[in-house]
């Protein structure tokens, strides 16, 4: 049991760092819309699935039968990114302009958002096994199944820490994740347009009064949401080489769960969240097994919520300095 | 206010007119196969085959689908007295869907046999219905032990079940692979952890050492089981589960540098094993099954004529389970072919069954279960599953 975990410490947490990093990128699009709007946008874990969808076909399309070395591995890498990183962003945006907007123009309560939302995310899991999939991927009749993604590059062990290995595409992850977070942070903390989504979420009403544009404000909130989205969705693939169209519905869950750990509408706390949970995780599994991993996750998401119920770095985007 | 009524309106006329034409065509149906009563001899006798064809198990459902038609096709084609229409059954491996089909096959299509369902779970809802209903049903892929103790007399299968392929894949583990330390990784599922429990129960009593874990088969992430694994260093890892988490798991340990032989089991025999967890990766590993699939070195005459004869017609290999569909049918054609046109009739003669079929002597014992019972191992050369061999045979290269 516990000599499980300290007997490979660090290989847990670096595994655990990776995929919290992953949760905190997928968890931001959370946290920025509640932030926002106070809804809950469920649909956002298909967001995620649309950005590994994408980057999927990226390395399709570039026909990789042997891992890419040098230049071309930076390209395609980009690549990746960017294609992902922008099949996710429209994605959200056109969401809220099909799913919310409408709803939110005639006033409709939150409730009605939410379920718009629930069925958006329903809606988008059949549309991409149906049509998407067998279409985009020449895969007929198969678009409930896992696809596998070929191998972009080499996972040569690049240093270890306490005998654990730390991988390249791990390091990728990791420094790409934490890369974005900075740059979210600072868009919302130093620019004109982020000082209108801190705004928008503290009060609305003025903020409109400001002269602040709100429906510009909930573009941009859900062209970033989805960006990070889309960005995780890249690296999700890169790191594990795999999707499917229910892929996001179980990340989706746990990237939502990091949110409220770190404390919805808190960008920092997203990230927090994020980290505390995969290492939470993994901890959990080293010592009772992995099949406990799930139960661990979300008894310690209720211990939090007991004792601090606005989550780790407390509630929202206007109140933390973010 | 008017368009509205006009538009109800013209919903109302489409509403009668689908409603009228469906009631012509099902009074016209009820006319030509009514097999149950036996008072004329009927010219065409109706078989069911039910499973995923569609959904996200469809891999292993669509070859035994295939493996049938082709049976019926062939037994068509000898231009009986009376022939056979094979109408497929789309479970999606839900047990509700599983019932309402199987009510579906009795009182509209009047089937007069069924080859499945094809898994376990949906099994145990819908067998119940095709009993009441007197169908005689064929399995080609269920294999959880349980069944054949439930009592049914017109339930059947042609494949070894669960308790007879855990304890042959163990024995071959710690057997032949000569395996002191062994990791069992199951997914939870009633088959996975079913499976896993009878390899673990064998191993034990082989004094192997080992090393458990379970896993979520929709997660993504599977490093904590290959942490723990790596850390303990076994000769082998046996996991019980399907496909797709089988090569999640596979890729992510070769790629921490886990060398122990890997086994799994038939819910892993697809080529989405090796699309999952790489070709590079997915070498070498083992894969054991109750099921007879035509490999490209094959050396069996019959298997191989079967083998092109199913390409020919559907423009695939042959994939896990298409023999055994294709017995199934067989067992039924055959019962036809005898003069058997009523349910009972074709019970009684399947239940009598001898003859040599593409993946084995097809021979039922009186519980439903097959006489034959080998278990085959597989294993991933150059990105292709390849035939081992029988396990209590099979030499590892």
């Amino acid at each position: 049991m516990l000599d499980n975990l300290l007997g490979s410490f660090w290989s847990f947490t670096i595994d655990g760092l990776i995929v919290g990093a992953i949760y905190g990128l997928v968890a931001l699009g959370y946290t920025m819309v509640y932030g926002v709007l106070r809804l809950i946008n469920f649909a956002h874990s298909e967001v995620f699935m649309i950005g590994t969808m994408a980057a999927a076909f990226v390395v399709m399309t570039m026909g990789i039968t042997q891992p890419l070395t040098g230049l071309a591995l930076v390209g395609g890498l980009l690549l990746m990114l960017l294609v992902g990183g922008a099949a996710s962003a429209g994605s959200a945006m056109l969401l809220e302009r099909i799913a919310y907007r409408p709803l939110r123009k005639r006033g409709a309560s939150r409730l009605a958002a939410l379920i718009s939302a629930i069925g958006a995310s329903l809606f988008l899991q059949e549309l991409f096994a149906l049509v998407v999939i067998p279409w985009l991927f020449d895969r007929p009749q198969q678009g409930r199944n896992q696809m596998g993604v070929a191998r972009i590059m080499d996972k040569d062990p690049l240093f270890t820490i306490g005998g654990a290995q730390v991988r390249v595409d791990q390091l990728i992850i990791f420094v790409a994740a934490i890369a974005m977070m900075i740059l979210l942070d600072l868009l919302v903390n130093k620019t004109k347009i982020g000082r209108g989504i801190r705004a928008t979420s503290q009060d609305p009403e003025t903020a409109v009064l400001m002269g602040v544009d709100i429906d510009k404000i909930v573009r941009v909130t859900f062209l970033v949401g989805g960006l990070m989205a889309g960005l995780a969705g890249a690296l999700f693939v890169l790191q594990f080489e795999v999707t499917k169209f229910s892929i996001g519905f179980l990340l989706g869950i746990k990237a939502f769960t990091a949110a409220v750990l770190g404390g919805i509408g808190n960008l920092r706390g997203a990230l927090l969240g994020g980290l505390f949970l995969g290492l939470i995780e993994n901890y959990g599994a080293a010592v009772f097994g992995s099949g406990w991993k799930d139960v661990i996750a979300f008894t310690v998401l209720i211990l939090v919520l007991m004792f601090r119920p606005t989550g780790i770095l407390g509630e929202s985007l206007q109140q933390a300095r973010a | 206010m008017r368009p509205k009524i006009a538009r109800l309106g013209g919903v109302l006329a489409v509403g009668v007119a689908l409603t009228v034409g469906l009631a012509a065509c099902g009074s016209g149906d009820s006319g030509t196969a009514s097999g149950g009563d036996g008072s004329a001899a009927p010219s065409t006798l109706k078989i069911g085959f039910m499973g995923d064809l569609s959904g996200e198990n469809s891999g292993i459902v669509i070859p035994p689908s295939n493996g049938a038609q082709l049976a019926v096709d062939e037994y068509n084609a000898t231009n009986p007295k009376v022939k056979i229409e094979m109408i497929k059954y789309d479970s999606r491996a839900d047990a509700t869907t599983a019932v309402s089909l199987a009510q579906k096959a009795i009182k509209d299509d009047k089937v007069v046999a069924m080859v499945g369902p094809a898994f376990s779970g949906e099994s145990k809802q819908a067998v119940p219905v095709l009993e009441e209903g007197k169908i005689p049903n064929i399995s080609a892929s269920a294999t959880n032990a349980d069944l054949s103790k439930n009592g049914w007399k017109f339930w059947h299968r042609v494949v070894p079940n669960d308790g007879v392929q855990g304890p042959a894949v163990a024995d071959f583990i710690a057997g032949t692979a000569g395996a002191k330390k062994v990791a069992v990784v199951d997914d939870k599922s009633e088959y996975g952890k079913g499976l896993g429990d009878a390899v673990r129960a064998q191993l034990k009593s082989k004094g192997v050492t080992m090393i458990d874990d379970a896993l979520d088969p929709a997660a993504a992430d599977y490093s904590s089981t290959v942490t723990k694994v790596a850390a303990a260093k076994p000769d082998a890892l046996f996991f019980g589960g399907y496909y797709a988490a089988a090569g999640k798991l596979l890729k992510q340990l070769r790629d921490k540098g886990v060398t122990a032989k890997f086994f799994s089991a038939d819910g892993s025999l697809d080529k989405g094993l090796v699309e999952g967890a790489g070709a590079a990766q997915a070498e070498g590993a083992l894969i054991a099954c109750p099921c007879r699939i035509p490999t490209e070195g094959e050396t069996d005459e019959t298997v191989k004529k079967f083998a092109t004869d199913y390409k020919a017609k559907f423009g695939a290999d042959p994939l896990i389970y298409a023999t055994e569909g294709y017995d199934a049918m067989t067992a039924f054609t055959k019962a036809i072919a005898g003069g058997a046109t009523t349910t009972d009739a074709i019970n009684e003669a399947i239940g009598k069954s001898d003859f040599q079929g593409i993946s084995k002597q097809v021979k039922f014992d009186p519980t439903g279960e097959p006489s034959a019972k080998s278990i085959y191992i597989y294993q991933v050369k150059d990105g292709k599953i390849g035939l081992l061999g029988d396990s209590a045979t099979a030499k590892l290269g």
